[in-house]
């Protein structure tokens, strides 16, 4: 049971200090983003209600489950439908 | 390696004009703006670039980027982004360790002595980075004591940082307080991370907004210095500012800066994809004008990005990229010593405009008939409070309204570069136009020089470009041409382009 960390993330820190298990490492091995040490991770369960890293992480879907599902889903942070963020994305592609 | 000074030759003592130099103490600066305030607070912000409008025309400041975690969504940010070529809060090139931005803060001031202010102020929020923020603060206590620090937050964490706070040598502090009511805040904060869960809606707003209102609070019982920042965003909150604005003096705020939202849907922001406007310039004179009947308000914010450096309405950060800091040789002592000649300059030259000030006409329009109407202008300048820029040349400019009651800054408008050469302006002529619509409400426009085919443009736009004022004094050069515009009978004409 462990959660993992994408390439979506944007190395903004937030996670880090708040990860009980001290699971969560800085551009690991060359990495481009944060990542998380599956033998470390216990999904906080036991010390919080919820996982700490996932709750703070500003970016959808950069936190996944251990079946590989998004913890944020899109749109679910900020607020924006994800059918009109792509529809906004594609017309600037387009200009 | 030395550097040019600000736009100047390579005199050492470019930094204080002497010659031709502003004959005002404060080119046009509102007086609602510094006049107000004691005597203990003019004394601690009167070299600090954003909190005085006459000091920005003078001295330089710079954002480290070492924070980039925050704790809380706003709709007009997009933590994603990152780039080279855009101006705004947020958006910064490259992320600094504590012992880089040191480097980097030593670098700078060494090489642009008007520095006097570090500040940082993200990319995230820098009291949710509280290690990172103070361990840079620390350093540049001990290393460069001559430089003022200051930071600015979304005040969620402030409450539990006030007491270390107020161990440096931090005094001032800025916190952005966009709403007092939960229910506005709701709409412009969808999420607060506190106390180790994510809070939606009302009720994480309700939490951020007593919390920056204890941090108020606190900060002012310590003594130390706040200015609230308040985006302006129409329809959601800007009604609503005139009530925090009064809530804020009341609690010892000394000054409101209400800037304009930037929403563009490139941003992937939650208001630039929903199609949120943010204000015209003629709507947000208006609200700092209603806000300014109780309060301090300032006008000459840039909302420059997490990594700005040098004057306000410039910025040098890519002079300072961190593998070309290492290439330079700095000798730090000296430096600290440049820095405290040059600021003696600049505040010689300014003590002079004072006494220059106080032994002229108080108004200079002062003898014009009362009633006639005003005039917004918009000025072309790079530092030092005259008309020293060209017109193609400027990236912003200072707009200040002429009157029989005196001269007021009103504000700055961006503008597009369209030109980047020296003496032709042949091409961009889309850019221009975007210029020209930037300075809507604008009646004339005073720079050190304008091309043939710009000019044109301007006096199709109903705008009067004026080269006449070129190293004048701004204030001089407003006077001037309002003067003008009352001889040529000007002013009595029915205009369609009054007051924006």
């Amino acid at each position: 049971m462990a959660l993992s960390i994408n390439d979506a993330c944007v190395n903004c820190w937030a996670c880090l200090p708040l990860c009980p298990s001290d699971a969560i490492t800085a551009n690991l091995d060359g990495a481009t983003h944060f990542a998380i040490d599956a033998k470390k991770c216990t999904e906080c369960d036991g010390d919080y209600a919820s996982p700490q890293c996932a709750s703070i992480c500003p970016i959808e879907g950069a936190i996944l489950d251990a079946g590989g599902e998004a913890l944020n889903p899109p749109g679910s942070l900020t607020g924006i439908p994800p059918e009109l963020l792509e529809q906004a994305m594609a017309e600037i592609q387009a200009r | 390696m030395e550097l040019k000074v600000l736009g100047q030759s390579n005199s050492g003592s470019a930094a204080a004009p002497t010659e031709s130099g502003c004959s005002k103490s404060a080119c046009g600066s509102t007086s609602d703006q510094m006049d107000q305030l004691p005597e203990s607070i003019r004394e601690k912000v009167k070299n600090h670039p954003c909190y005085s409008e006459e000091a920005h025309h003078y001295y330089a400041r710079m954002h480290v980027a070492v924070a980039p975690a925050c704790n809380i969504q706003c709709h007009y940010c997009n933590r994603k982004y990152d780039c080279a070529n855009e101006s705004r809060p947020g958006v910064v090139s490259e992320l600094l360790s504590p012992d880089q931005a040191v480097k980097k803060v030593m670098a700078v001031a060494a090489n642009i002595p008007q520095m006097t202010v570090l500040g940082v102020a993200g990319p995230g929020d820098p009291l949710a980075n509280p290690e990172r923020t103070f361990e840079t603060f620390r350093q540049l206590t001990e290393k460069a004591p001559d430089i003022k620090l200051c930071v600015s937050t979304n005040g969620l964490s402030l409450p539990e940082q006030v007491e270390e706070l107020s161990k440096h040598n931090i005094d001032h502090v800025t916190i952005t307080i966009n709403c007092v009511d939960p229910e506005i805040g709701a709409k412009i904060y969808p999420w607060v991370f506190w106390q180790n869960r994510r809070i939606r809606g009302a009720k994480g707003a309700k939490i951020l907004i007593e919390q920056q209102q204890k941090g108020l609070e606190m900060l002012i019982e310590r003594g130390i210095l706040v200015k609230v920042n308040s985006v302006m965003i129409p329809g959601v909150n800007d009604k609503h500012l005139v009530e925090v604005s009064k809530i804020v003096k009341s609690k010892g705020a000394f000054l409101h800066n209400v800037m304009p939202l930037i929403a563009e849907a490139e941003h992937g922001t939650f208001y630039g994809v929903m199609g949120q406007r943010g204000p015209n310039a003629k709507e947000l004179s208006a609200l700092q004008d209603e806000c300014a009947g109780d309060m301090n308000m300032m006008r000459h914010c840039r909302q420059c990005r997490a990594d700005a450096v040098g004057l306000l309405g410039e910025d040098r950060g890519a002079e300072f990229t961190l593998d070309k800091i290492e290439g330079m040789e700095i000798d730090y002592a000296a430096a600290m010593e440049k820095r405290a000649e040059v600021h003696a300059q600049i505040e010689a030259h300014r003590a002079e405009q004072a006494a220059e000030a106080a032994a002229e006409d108080a108004n200079p329009l002062g003898d014009l008939p009362a009633d006639l109407r005003p005039v917004l202008m918009a000025v072309a300048t790079q530092g030092q409070g005259i008309v020293n820029q060209h017109f193609g040349h400027a990236k912003e400019f200072l707009v200040y309204e002429a009157s029989p009651a005196g001269v007021r800054f009103i504000g700055h408008r961006k503008a597009e570069q369209y030109c980047s050469g020296d003496d032709t302006c042949g091409e961009g002529e889309s850019t221009l136009d975007i210029t020209i619509r930037s300075l809507e409400g604008c009646e004339a426009v005073i720079c050190s020089k304008v091309g043939y085919s710009p000019w044109e443009k301007l006096e199709a736009a109903g705008i009067i470009p004026n080269g006449e004022y070129a190293m004048e004094p701004i204030e001089d050069a407003v006077v001037g041409v309002y003067r003008g515009m009352y001889e040529s009978g000007a002013l009595s004409e029915a205009s369609g382009q009054l007051i924006a």
